[in-house]
């Protein structure tokens, strides 16, 4: 593939995951390159949001290896916490925290982990989000804010850790249609950055668009990858055709 | 015949109350305390802490209080003196008063405060977690901020039960209301008068204390829209 020549950020060998009995991630290996946006693509209970919280290790994980930006993340000597620093995620459901306004969503965990002082952080926070269109909502709290909004805030909130990988978990699924294209527009421009993204999405279209890779996943296997040409126009597998058949 | 013994009596009653409320602010304080650990405790995710603080939360519930004040005011010195060999080890009542309370009142607390964090919706401290925040920093600056508010109704109206409770701790000679009220009977012989003016000091200061948490419970979820 064209990105062999760049770093690898993030490394999964034979990665598995279970759940007590049940084993969600049977054996998942996959590299991705500095600057590749992988959009997940799979069937509901596949293992895509198991997936994607075993790359910043939200979920312990059973077997295997991940090593991300250098670190392996299975290892248990490794700091997780200075791992998560570099790698932002994005949540279906936001998970603004509801008792700080925005600016105390963005400027929390800079100034807690001794990224910034408290002017360095504010003015980050108030450069991303400007970026992000809602420079004006600064002083709101999570509760007055639209889903749209509340998205764009926790996108930001992620970038103002200055990540080298975003991990996205259907950002757009909890959202109203009409406000679905402001989140995934602060998306596309970030993968136009440069910036390394994981994204599960039900989105097609932004598969099509942007990824550079499209993974199809199901009952815990990573089925067929590719192009998004290859993937979405011309599926190989039977279950990556039926699938598609269903959400086309 | 109210009013002679208010006069009389009104006084020491009124010196009364203000022990009572000492007992109850000293076994609150260490309540605080003893919640917060064990409620904290109940939500780590180690087996031994959860099973330290069921343990706990357990022995206290199903000991009735008054036997736990005996038992810390008269048996805990005895063993100690026992089986220890420290010689003329005593707990004051208000110490043991304190103890007691705080133990009892704390174990409430600390289921209090764990449904309180188990409010707070996971993705909270996952959200926190992502962004590298350790579990402790996520935990006080995130989740027990939030977990407070649903809280402060709760512990107010445990703060009003542990007030009340103080009246078992007469049993161990504590100079609190109820202990002075029957001296007061004893010496005047009215006990009509004597517990119709002590019941209504109680209603006073908890009826203050209900309003209280009232005007707080209606602050907290104005904040909250
Ligand atoms: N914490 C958990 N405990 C037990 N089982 C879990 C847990 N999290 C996920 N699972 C199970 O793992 C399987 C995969 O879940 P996962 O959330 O990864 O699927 P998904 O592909 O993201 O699906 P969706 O599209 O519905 O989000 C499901 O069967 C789910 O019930
Ligand atoms: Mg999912």
């Amino acid at each position: 593939m064209a990105e062999n020549n760049k770093q690898v950020k993030i490394h999964v060998s034979h990665l598995k995951k279970s759940f007590g009995e049940l084993e969600v991630l049977k054996d998942v290996s996959i590299d991705i390159h500095e600057g590749e946006v992988v959009v997940i693509l799979g069937p509901s209970g596949s293992g895509k949001s198991t997936f994607l919280r075993c790359l910043n290790r939200l979920e312990e994980i059973t077997d295997g290896t991940v090593i991300v930006d250098g670190y392996d993340i299975t290892d248990k000597k490794t700091d997780i916490n200075k791992v998560r620093e570099n790698v932002g995620m994005v949540f279906q459901l936001f998970n603004l925290f509801n008792n700080l306004d925005v600016m105390g969503n963005m400027m929390l965990a800079p100034t807690e982990l001794k990224k910034a002082t408290k002017e360095e952080a504010r003015e980050t926070a108030m450069r991303l989000l400007k970026r992000v269109g809602l420079a004006d909502k600064a002083e709101a709290y999570p509760a007055q804010l639209s889903g749209g909004q509340k998205q764009r805030v926790a996108i930001a909130r992620a970038l103002a850790m200055n990540p080298d990988i975003m991990l996205f978990d259907e950002p757009t699924s909890a959202l109203d249609p009409e406000m679905v294209g402001e989140v995934l527009q602060v998306m596309q421009g970030l993968a136009k950055e440069g910036m390394t993204m994981v994204v599960v999405t039900h989105e097609i279209g932004f598969a099509r668009e942007v990824a550079t890779r499209v993974i199809f996943m199901e009952g815990g296997y990573i089925v067929e990858q590719g192009t998004p040409d290859e993937v979405i126009n011309h599926p190989k597998e039977p279950r990556t055709i039926d699938f598609l058949s269903k959400v086309l | 015949m109210l009013l002679k013994i208010l006069s009389t009596y009104g006084p020491l009653l009124l010196e009364a109350m203000g022990q009572t409320l000492l007992l109850a602010l000293c076994g609150l304080f260490f309540a605080c305390i003893l919640g917060l650990i064990f409620g904290l405790l109940s939500v780590l995710k180690s087996r031994v802490c959860n099973i330290i603080s069921t343990i706990f939360v357990d022995i206290i519930r199903g000991v009735p209080m008054i036997v736990l004040a005996f038992f810390i005011y008269f048996g805990f010195p005895q063993f100690v003196s026992s089986s220890l060999g420290i010689k003329n080890f005593t707990l004051s009542a208000l110490q043991a008063g304190t103890i007691a309370l705080a133990l009892n009142c704390g174990a409430y607390m600390a289921e209090i405060i764990r449904a309180g964090i188990q409010s707070v919706d996971k993705g909270q401290m996952e959200a926190a977690r992502s962004l590298g925040l350790p579990y402790w920093k996520a935990m006080r600056k995130v989740v027990l901020p939030q977990a407070i508010r649903t809280m402060i109704p709760s512990i107010i109206n445990q703060f009003i039960i542990t007030l009340k409770d103080t009246s078992i701790l007469s049993v161990i000679g504590f100079p609190e209301l109820v202990n002075t009220a029957k001296n007061v009977v004893a010496n005047t012989m009215r006990s009509s008068e004597v517990w119709f003016i002590v019941g209504v000091m109680y209603l006073i200061v908890i009826t203050i204390l209900s309003r209280f948490a009232k005007i707080m419970e209606r602050r907290i979820n104005r904040g909250r829209e």
